[in-house]
């Protein structure tokens, strides 16, 4: 891979352990990130999509060691994430943000708006003063579209909208370089999701933010992302230029996601491609390639071999014994 | 002219809160016929899910009253119907299902003796042919193995199969119509796709109808014959898919299709989505003029003045806006 990265992800895995039994041992352990490997270049929007239990909210989280990995390696401007500790970790986190999925959650209900958001300049000592404090603050409520005087008020007093934009100047308070956004719209009623995305938007151009962008809503990663990643059961499956994934999609399983995605205009006929049955456990996927149990292509190999993510097309990765 | 089967007038379901009355469905019109399905579209807190329940008289009261109208239920107005004759016309006449098949079903029951309880209810039925009842309804909503399944717990069933469950079980009575509340929200892509397809071979089978209350207009445009879409406790514009789509008029309905990102025009990539600045408006105590005035690029002085009506622009089509 060329040297432009800002991000780079290695054969990342995380098992979370079953505890079972009197003694609590180990009884059997979920793959939730299965091998995953990518790349995000600085400035760059990678949406990363899949459906509940693909492990790609577990994927964000490990990157910014919320969730501490299995192995795998994390590479982030040239420094290995997973051996930081101490100063090198606190230093990582200023340049590495999250925004979560659920504005009603993730905002202590006991702290005003300006706690909230003020809380990391006084960790990382970013504030010389009370004054200097409370002047970025209202500065950063002002860039995601709040007033000044919000800051005075508690989280209950918003919208789910507005939350959602606290929790996006909390985000930018240490002026961060990634932003891991984790469904940061899905909570969000439609007319309030696309307020969201076009700040999202605004803000990446401001200040030359780089996204992880985590979402099972095809049509909007598609919109926000410059590359897509797709998983499933805890490995990529696709990756690809936004574009390309949506032109000519080449594994089984992005085509049918895609065909599943229902459009807002009944002129348009589309065929699709029904999948089969559920997901399966991810204590027990299937062996071979994870998707053979419901692909529409599948052939016996499928369920021997473990099908490689290979470059089928400059930038375009599948990873699939029979496409591409 | 189809028949109409439910046909709700000027209905008015209120809440009694502390902080004074919140007016949740504040005059509405809506009518279903047979065989159709109906779409209510709207954003959280639009009065769909009130409407919905209030049809079947679901709505806890206190807090909650009906204010003023009708629902007309095959000419009979349900409004009135001591909660005896409510028992005969739920499961039998009017099914519902919910957003969420997991609080919707009881954890300490199989589902097969949930879908037999519904079953020996309506009918008289023996224990025996209850269950044996059930596991054929599993068998129709594509169930694998019913005959196994039906003496297993919710629990123990994905969130799509429960939702193929919740199915089974309202449809169960073969009901003239099927009022589908947010069906497919807690799904995934791929299992909304499955739903959606049974639902419709469900209605093609039994020849209902469906009231569909969603807040995906990607949904509707695939499903509906007839969308109502809802803001803050009224009918803003009513129309026949086609025509909402292709010509919508009230500028909430406009907005509500701009700002969906669309999977399928990778080509026009990059363009900004039109957001609808502002909020849903408080329903405690609302202003007399149209509810969306103060998020509407096209606002004017007789907006915020008075209620516009609802007006006809085309065949089917109706709009509440004075443009």
């Amino acid at each position: 891979m060329s040297g432009t990265e800002l991000l780079s992800v290695r054969d990342l895995r995380k098992h979370f352990a079953i505890k079972g039994g009197i003694l609590s041992r180990t009884v059997d352990k979920v793959h939730a990130v299965d091998g995953v490997s990518f790349d995000i270049g600085a400035g760059e929007t990678l949406g990363l999509v899949g459906e509940s239990g693909c492990g790609k909210s577990t994927t964000g989280r490990c990157i910014l060691r919320l969730i501490e990995p299995s192995s795998g390696e994390v590479w982030f401007k040239g420094a290995d994430v997973r051996q930081m500790n101490g100063t090198a970790l606190r230093a990582l986190r200023r340049d590495m943000q999250i925004i979560f999925q659920d504005p009603y959650a993730s905002l202590n209900p006991r702290l005003t708006v300006g706690a909230i958001v003020g809380e990391a300049l006084i960790i990382h000592d970013l504030a010389k003063s009370q004054r200097a404090l409370e002047d970025r603050v209202v500065q950063l409520l002002e860039t995601v579209g709040l007033q000044a005087d919000h800051m005075r008020r508690f989280p209950h007093e918003f919208s789910g909208g507005q939350r959602q934009r606290i929790g996006i100047a909390r985000a930018l308070a240490v002026e961060p370089k990634l932003i891991v956004c984790d469904e940061p719209v899905s909570a969000l009623d439609v007319s309030i999701q696309a307020q969201v995305i076009n700040l999202l938007e605004d803000l990446q151009e401001q200040f030359g933010l780089t996204y992880l962008f985590i979402a099972h809503d095809l049509s909007v990663v598609e919109h926000i992302s410059t590359r897509i990643a797709v998983m499933y059961l805890g490995r990529v499956v696709e990756i690809a230029p936004a574009r390309d994934l949506y032109d000519t999609p080449l594994h089984p399983y992005s085509e049918a996601l895609l065909s599943a995605v229902p459009i807002p205009d009944p002129t348009v006929k589309r065929k699709r491609i029904m999948l089969q049955g559920d997901v399966p456990n991810p204590i027990r996927p299937p062996s071979g390639c994870h998707f053979h149990t419901r692909c529409p292509i599948a052939r016996p190999d499928c369920a021997q071999r473990v099908p490689e993510l290979r470059e089928s097309r400059p930038g375009h990765w599948v990873s699939c014994h029979y496409r591409g | 002219m189809a028949e109409t089967l439910l046909d709700i007038r000027g209905l008015k379901t209120w809440f009694k809160t502390d902080d004074g009355m919140v007016r949740a469905v504040d005059g509405i019109d809506l009518h279903v016929d047979r065989g159709e399905t109906v779409g209510v579209v709207g954003e959280s807190g639009c009065g769909k899910t009130v409407t919905a329940r209030s049809v079947l008289k679901l709505i806890d009261m206190p807090p909650g009253r009906f204010e003023a109208g009708q629902i007309l239920w095959q000419g009979r107005d349900l409004i009135p119907l001591p909660n005896e004759d409510m028992d005969k016309i739920r499961a039998r006449e009017i099914a519902i299902i919910f957003q969420e098949p997991m609080t919707s079903l009881n954890p300490v029951y199989t589902v097969g003796g949930q879908i037999a309880e519904v079953l020996r209810q309506h009918d008289k039925l023996s224990r025996k042919q209850a269950l044996d009842g059930a596991v054929e309804m599993l068998r129709l909503v594509n169930i694998p193995n019913p005959a196994k399944r039906v003496g297993d717990y919710p629990h123990q069933f994905s969130g799509g199969m429960r939702q193929r469950v919740m199915i089974a079980m309202a449809m169960s009575c073969k009901p003239k119509l099927l009022i589908a509340d947010e069906p497919t929200t807690a799904l995934d892509v791929t299992i909304q796709a499955q739903i959606l397809e049974l639902m419709q071979e469900m209605k093609q089978r039994l020849g209902m109808a469906i009231m569909l209350i969603t807040h995906a207009m990607g949904v509707v445009a695939e499903t509906c014959q007839r969308v109502v879409v809802m803001y803050a406790g009224k009918v803003v514009e009513e129309a026949p898919v086609e025509a909402l789509f292709g010509n919508p008029r009230h500028p909430y309905t406009q907005g509500l299709i701009r700002s969906i990102p669309r999977v399928d025009r990778a080509a026009e990539k990059k363009q900004r989505l039109e957001a609808i600045p502002g909020t849903v408006p408080s329903l405690l105590e609302p202003p007399p003029g149209c509810r969306f005035a103060d998020r509407c690029k096209y606002v004017t002085d007789i907006c915020v003045r008075g209620m516009p009506p609802l007006k006809e622009v085309g065949p089917g089509h109706y709009v509440r806006c004075v443009l």
